[in-house]
């Protein structure tokens, strides 16, 4: 029972991570149709952001202040991502929409060059970002069955960036202009919407989103240049899933992939529990191509 | 249409990006192109005459996934060097070391060494981390007769007439771990690893020494290189109730596993585990309040007390940096120069053949303490130590075995192991 109910949580919880690490593809991928394969760098962006603002509130504040710069760090990690989606977006991005093929490649290179740049400027072994003492320990629901306060952490991270994504996307003027741009370019254009600054935005808001995530992926993964590399194929997975450009659909292909994986995991090992996900995918893809949820829309192409 | 296209090309692109991945997680082919810039600092002496010169090859890599272990090496193998140079060489003839980039790709590693050969003309090879890049050079440096230092623990079953190991083979490391546990702290197991050669194969030995040592093995469990969520792990773990877990975790997992394990409440004084792959420099990465009080199977730490150590740490951060820490395969690799150039000076020539015989027996003080070639395996010996992780980040040691271990790559001297084979 008590393990039933672990992983339950478990699941739960990788679900959660998934979705934090897909949630930026979705916007960049999903809503704008870039194939961002530097989506992973903008993570390992993240992580190193928050290790920096560890470092600096470790020499400059007091002790008593060093359990709250993970707080900070959420936002410092955002910005910085977010700054370097909005460089990338105008010096490379810009110049290849509509051209899958140049900007997989082109993103691919990107993402290249900036693991070689961490590893230039942070070398080449992992760091290590100690996380704060409020975030150490869990929730006690009976013997044996031990919530990570992490874990929960990040679940209600997720949550907090899904509210402030939807209220940004469908509540907002931006998040409407945007919706325009995405659905049809011309006739938002027409209509007086700056194009070019929308596109900026929307690319930059999805990388500092990526930045988030690896901000939260600090406190239970690894820290290093190659971080990226292990998150980018289960982000492209669950926006695949779920359909490309709706949010709902990603939150539903996180969860699915999360719960499965867990599922399959424990009934026999974790290489085997990865085959059998991929497995169901493909053969769940053959049967509705589109994702979990398809985006209906009157644009002709 | 368009559209159409557009969804079958995102599902092309999952695959493709699934099995770049792959790559990526197991030999980084995609790194290997980040290559090339290093290779400005190499071959920079190929031109130069051998008139009282001696070159050497150093071949690790510097790119990819295993520079974060092998660039250490690389800089004690130097420090070695230098060390010999400022000595006044070897036969009175300064060395002069060629680098190559092995680029944590194992094809790389057979073609550089085949360059470093034929080609620098090279009188020995220092090099290889990973057991699959050693098994790319070995038939290499067989065919062109020439002479390769390993320095890295590995999985043993082997033995090449042109490979000197430096590292520990099994019985001097995971054999004695598994039977110091058994002794102290429990006969329960659970063998967990990542999902390749090495802890396949150490597993294959573990399992046979508690069947015939009274151990009792109550789970064995592989994750893929490069796994980041051991949750489902951990709750395995615990339904398992193990004593002792024996982790053959290579790399990046190790950090997911052990963070992961802290926030699941299990804490080393509920649950003994047991390392092969984790040293000081792992425990950086990792971060010490997590790793606090878990245990690892080395031969050498930093924290290692014999007069030659001290120089040698000293040394090492005088020249590399104060946070710079030293471990057991830079330590191995530091050995292996040292000891291929007194058996140079004993041969008084640097014949590949005329060194191993000099070197059969050659005897020298390592920082680990006195170690000796053994003739027969080209294995050396060494003594076992079981560490743990202090505050500080360094290792106490809680067992040693008193004397140097004598290499058994085969595992002859141990009748339980007479059913494991070698895998070629």
């Amino acid at each position: 029972m008590e393990v039933f109910l672990l992983q339950i949580f478990n699941g739960l919880s990788i679900s959660s991570i998934l979705l934090l690490v897909a949630l930026g593809l979705a916007i960049t991928f999903g809503l704008m149709k870039v194939i961002n394969m530097a989506h992973g760098e903008l993570i390992m962006i993240g992580a190193y952001s928050t290790y920096l603002t560890q470092n600096l509130f470790h020499d400059y504040l007091p002790k008593s202040m060093f359990d709250w710069y993970f707080v900070l760090a959420v936002p410092v990690s955002f910005v910085i991502a977010f700054l370097f989606g909005l460089i990338l977006e105008m010096s490379l991005i810009r110049f290849l929409y509509g051209r899958p093929l140049d900007s997989l490649l082109a993103t691919w290179g990107v993402g290249l060059v900036l693991q070689q740049l961490a590893r230039s400027i942070f070398g080449a072994p992992n760091v290590a970002v100690t996380s704060p003492a409020w975030l150490n320990g869990g929730l006690k629901i009976m013997d044996g069955t031990l919530l990570p306060y992490k874990r929960i952490f990040i679940i209600a991270l997720v949550i907090a960036c899904l509210v402030a994504m939807y209220f940004y996307i469908y509540r907002s003027h931006e998040g409407r202009r945007m919706r325009a741009v995405m659905q049809n370019r011309d006739m938002a254009s027409c209509l007086g919407v700056s194009t070019r600054r929308v596109d900026a935005m929307t690319f930059a808001i999805g990388s500092g989103i990526a930045g988030i995530a690896g901000c939260a992926l600090t406190l239970l993964g690894p820290i290093g240049p190659s971080l990226g590399t292990y998150y980018i194929v289960d982000a492209f997975m669950v926006v695949v899933l779920g359909g490309v450009g709706k949010l709902v659909g990603t939150v539903l292909g996180a969860t699915g992939i999360g719960m499965f994986n867990t599922l399959f995991e424990y009934w026999t090992n974790a290489s085997l529990g990865k085959v059998l996900v991929f497995v169901c995918i493909v053969a769940f893809l053959q049967w509705k191509p589109m994702g979990l949820v398809a985006m209906r829309s009157r644009s002709l192409d | 249409m368009k559209k159409r296209m557009f969804y079958q090309f995102s599902v092309l692109l999952v695959a493709v990006t699934i099995v770049l991945a792959g790559c990526g997680a197991n030999d980084n082919k995609t790194a290997s192109t980040n290559g090339e810039t290093d290779k400005a600092t190499n071959t920079a002496n190929s031109g130069a005459s051998t008139e009282g010169e001696i070159k050497v090859g150093i071949l690790h890599s510097q790119s990819g996934t295993m520079a974060i272990s092998e660039v250490s090496v690389i800089d004690a193998e130097m420090m070695a060097i230098d060390e010999i140079n400022a000595a006044g060489g070897v036969l009175g003839k300064k060395i002069v070391p060629v680098l190559e980039d092995g680029a944590s790709d194992w094809p790389t590693f057979a073609e550089k060494a085949r360059k470093l050969i034929s080609e620098d003309k090279v009188a020995t090879v220092f090099g290889g981390w990973t057991s699959a890049s050693r098994k790319a050079m070995k038939p290499v440096f067989e065919e062109l007769n020439g002479l390769l230092w390993y320095p890295v623990q590995y999985e043993g079953l082997e033995s090449s007439p042109n490979i000197f190991y430096t590292g520990a083979t099994t019985n001097q490391q995971i054999v004695p771990s598994v039977s110091w546990l058994l002794e102290n702290r429990g006969k329960k197991f659970y063998l967990l690893g990542s999902d390749y050669v090495f802890p396949r194969t150490a597993n294959l030995v573990i399992k046979e020494q508690l069947k015939a040592e009274g151990g009792e093995l109550v789970g064995e469990e592989y994750t893929p290189l490069g796994h980041t969520d051991y949750s489902t792990l951990i709750s395995k773990i615990k339904q398992a109730k193990p004593d002792v877990v024996y982790n053959t975790l290579n790399g990046d997992s190790n950090v997911a596993f052990f963070k992961q394990l802290k926030d699941a409440g299990i804490t080393a004084k509920d649950l003994t585990t047991l390392s092969v792959s984790v040293a000081e420099e792992e425990i950086r990465g990792i971060g010490v309040d997590v790793l606090e009080g878990h245990l690892a199977a080395w031969n050498y730490y930093q924290t290692t007390d014999t007069p030659a150590n001290k120089t040698f740490v000293e040394n090492y951060k005088k020249k590399f940096g104060d946070e710079r820490v030293t471990a057991d395969p830079i330590e191995a690799g530091y050995t292996a120069v040292y000891l291929w150039a007194a058996a140079v000076e004993k041969a008084g020539s640097v014949e590949v053949d005329k060194v191993k015989e000099a070197a059969k027996e050659l005897e020298w003080d390592a920082p680990e303490g006195k170690v000796k070639i053994d003739g027969a395996t080209q294995h050396i010996y060494k003594t076992v130590r079981i560490g743990e992780v202090q505050a500080d980040g360094q290792f106490k040691e809680l067992w040693n075995s008193g004397e140097a271990v004598k290499p058994d790559p085969y595992l002859k001297g141990y009748e339980w192991a007479a059913s494991i084979q070698p895998t070629e």
